[in-house]
């Protein structure tokens, strides 16, 4: 095997699996070497590279870097090395080998060339991620990485049904542009969606994210997600369908996020809510549309792993970030407040920021297409990105009144982490293109005209204002320690209490039954008799579409069951 | 740290209320600024409701207000006790 041919993402699982046999200093310096190494190979890997395997007869495109997946490949490799620094202060074999993994995980699926590639990663993904959440240590995120694995596998059953179908359909496991309208791909479409948190599929990301560990959140908000955004762009570009659902995802979850009390909360709100302009550029499908998304998933993965990063440290040294317990933390923890102002500034897409930058390409090519309402929708969000993440969350954690909390500054790696993300965001927005110079499009648009710095400002800084003129006035609403509801609520209350109903109801049947227990005896063996003999509906051979579909359907009783008990 | 030797310490910059007003001007100066701006370049609006004068402006300041006494009403609804889901 040559140079050319290895792959990053497979390098990162290997050395993930090796990390968990290693002792700390050990296991550390291969957290570092490993994406460090992982972005060499894929330097040096030409763009149109492909590797093809071929495992029991059927030919495997394991590699494919083409000028889409190389930009998501490099930026989980910067995110993979970013998070290792940031976790260096911890001595934890499992989170250092599942975040290798898991990175790993995510770019192999990149770079995978066919369906079946990408279902084993995407799967790798959910599995591999899911100690992260665990590693927590507390009850709450048991039960919520339970929630969490249900609903990623629950994603991959569904591809998985998707690709069957598609098969049978096409012929074909190429993993390309997909027309939405068989059964097959609707079944991919919705399971990339659950990935993606669609509407009413989003809440397992609000629900486990931030219960997750310091660590353990910030790597998490780098890949499952924009993995999600990289599939949407590669299956479905030019959907017209992910434009509306984008241009929802983009403004309900602001209205969770003012009213959140869990910092790491609020951020996987506005998490969804930057999911949202990705997934409107990926709908809009021209090619100034394309490179929005792609560069924004980009610059978003370095500015939200910024924040997540600040508010992990006022977690490590406070021990809590709820905004009702949190405030006047800039003097404890100036390093922090600043870096946490730069990825503020940087969401919200002020000049010379990498929001600033990426966000104008989508938001231009819905102006050329004639988007107006989801065009409006989208400057609203940016209103509401600039009250959730620019303002609330550096507001409440490190000024508003003081909490009292005299802690010292986050550790020196955790600092170290921090700069470079910041200095990447501000890099990003001072020389676009560098960043433009690596989309799968050319870019022809200068987002420095003065029109856009002008009235894009004039938009972010009357947010301010309102801001200022909501708290002088004593509108602005305090922040409660509470529980907002979500669509959780829903398999959470009914549906447990309707499972326990079930249950009870065939406890009571079985009783009655104990009573007839030879005609049951009898039954069951009639039944099994049944089943194995090929004139009866049962044991007749079924076929795998059915077979599919059924196993979908268990999987899918079971997705619901693990929800509620 | 103890409470006495923290009420001994100097109260931070962005304690003393002279220093918020100053924010606060500076926010109100820049906003006058911006104001005055629209004046100074060429627009090339891609929709009518751009030509609007000051239209980025009174969006943000509504948006903004909008969502936040929308967040507002939202609690009504589903603001729970922060322990609502541990008592299962």
């Amino acid at each position: 095997m040559t140079a050319t041919e290895l792959n990053p993402g497979l390098l990162m699982i290997v050395a993930g699996l090796i990390a968990a046999c290693l002792p700390r200093r050990t296991r550390q310096a291969l957290t570092l070497a490993a994406p460090a190494v992982g972005i060499a190979v894929l330097f040096s890997t030409p763009i149109g590279a492909e590797s093809v395997v071929t495992v029991a007869g059927l030919p495997l495109t394991i590699l494919r870097l083409d000028a889409l997946a190389y930009p998501f490949a490099l930026i989980f490799l910067i995110a993979a090395a970013f998070n290792a620094i940031y976790a260096l202060h911890q001595d934890d074999r499992l989170q250092d080998a599942s975040a290798m993994v898991y990175a790993g995980a995510a770019i192999a699926a990149t770079l995978a060339g066919d369906l079946v590639t990408l279902f084993v990663y995407w799967e790798l993904t959910a599995i591999s991620s899911v100690f992260l959440i665990l590693a927590a240590g507390t009850t709450r995120a048991y039960r919520a990485s339970a929630r969490y694995l249900v609903w990623q596998i629950g994603s991959g059953v569904l591809l998985l049904a998707g690709i069957l179908v598609h098969y049978r359909a096409t012929g074909s496991l190429a993993f390309g542009h997909m027309q939405l309208g068989s059964t097959g791909t609707w079944l991919i479409f919705i399971a990339f969606g659950i990935k993606c948190a669609f509407p009413f599929l989003h809440n397992w990301l609000q629900d486990a994210y931030p219960e997750a560990t310091v660590t353990g959140t910030v790597v998490l908000s780098a890949f499952t997600t924009k993995l999600a955004v990289y599939t949407f762009a590669r299956g479905f570009a030019g959907e017209p369908l992910l434009v509306p659902i984008g241009a929802a995802m983009t403004c309900f979850p602001v209205f969770f996020a003012v009213i959140e009390n869990d910092l790491r909360r609020v951020l996987s709100f506005s998490l969804n809510n930057q999911l949202g302009f990705m997934l409107v550029g990926v709908g809009i499908g021209s090619e100034l549309a394309i490179n929005g998304a792609v560069s924004h998933a980009f610059a978003h993965i370095i500015y939200k792993a910024l924040l997540f990063m600040s508010m992990g440290a006022v977690l490590y040294r406070v021990g809590t970030v709820k905004a009702s317990e949190l405030g006047g933390l800039y003097k404890s923890m100036p390093w922090t407040t600043v870096f946490c102002i730069v990825g503020a500034v940087s969401i919200a897409g002020f000049p010379l920021t990498s929001g600033f930058v990426t966000k104008n390409l989508t938001l231009g090519a819905a102006e050329s297409a004639g988007y107006l309402w989801t065009w409006l929708l989208l400057i609203f969000a940016s209103a509401g990105v600039m009250e959730h993440s620019g303002i609330k969350i550096p507001y409440f954690a490190f000024f508003s009144h003081d909490s009292g909390h005299r802690v010292e500054e986050a550790p020196t790696n955790m600092l170290v982490a921090m700069a470079l993300c910041a200095a990447g965001c501000i890099f990003i927005g001072v020389f676009p293109q560098a960043l433009y110079s690596i989309m799968p499009y050319p870019v022809a648009k200068d987002p420095y005209t003065v029109e856009s710095v002008i009235t894009k400002t004039q938009l972010l800084v009357f947010s301010v204002l309102a801001f200022g003129v909501l708290v002088r006035t004593g509108l602005y609403p305090k922040e409660i320690p509470s529980t907002n509801l979500n669509t959780d609520w829903f398999l959470r209350k009914p549906g447990a209490a309707l499972l326990k109903g079930v249950v009870m109801l065939a406890a009571k049947l079985n009783d009655a039954v104990a009573g007839f227990g030879t005609t049951t005896a009898r039954a069951t063996s009639d039944l099994m008799q049944a089943m194995n003999d090929p004139n009866t509906q049962f044991g007749k051979p079924w076929p795998t579409g059915r077979m599919a579909f059924w196993t979908t359907v268990m999987l899918g009783a079971y997705l619901f069951l693990s929800y509620v008990v | 740290m103890s409470d006495p030797e923290r009420e001994r310490e100097q109260p931070g910059w962005f304690d003393r209320p002279g220093n918020v007003n100053k924010l606060w001007y500076g926010l109100l100066a820049i906003c006058g600024a911006l104001t005055i701006s629209e004046f100074l370049y060429e627009h090339h609006p891609h929709f009518e409701i751009e030509k609007i004068p000051e239209f980025f402006e009174i969006f943000g300041f509504i948006a903004f207000v909008f969502i936040v006494f929308a967040g507002k009403a939202l609690r009504t609804l589903i603001m729970r006790d922060e322990t609502y889901y541990d008592r299962d």
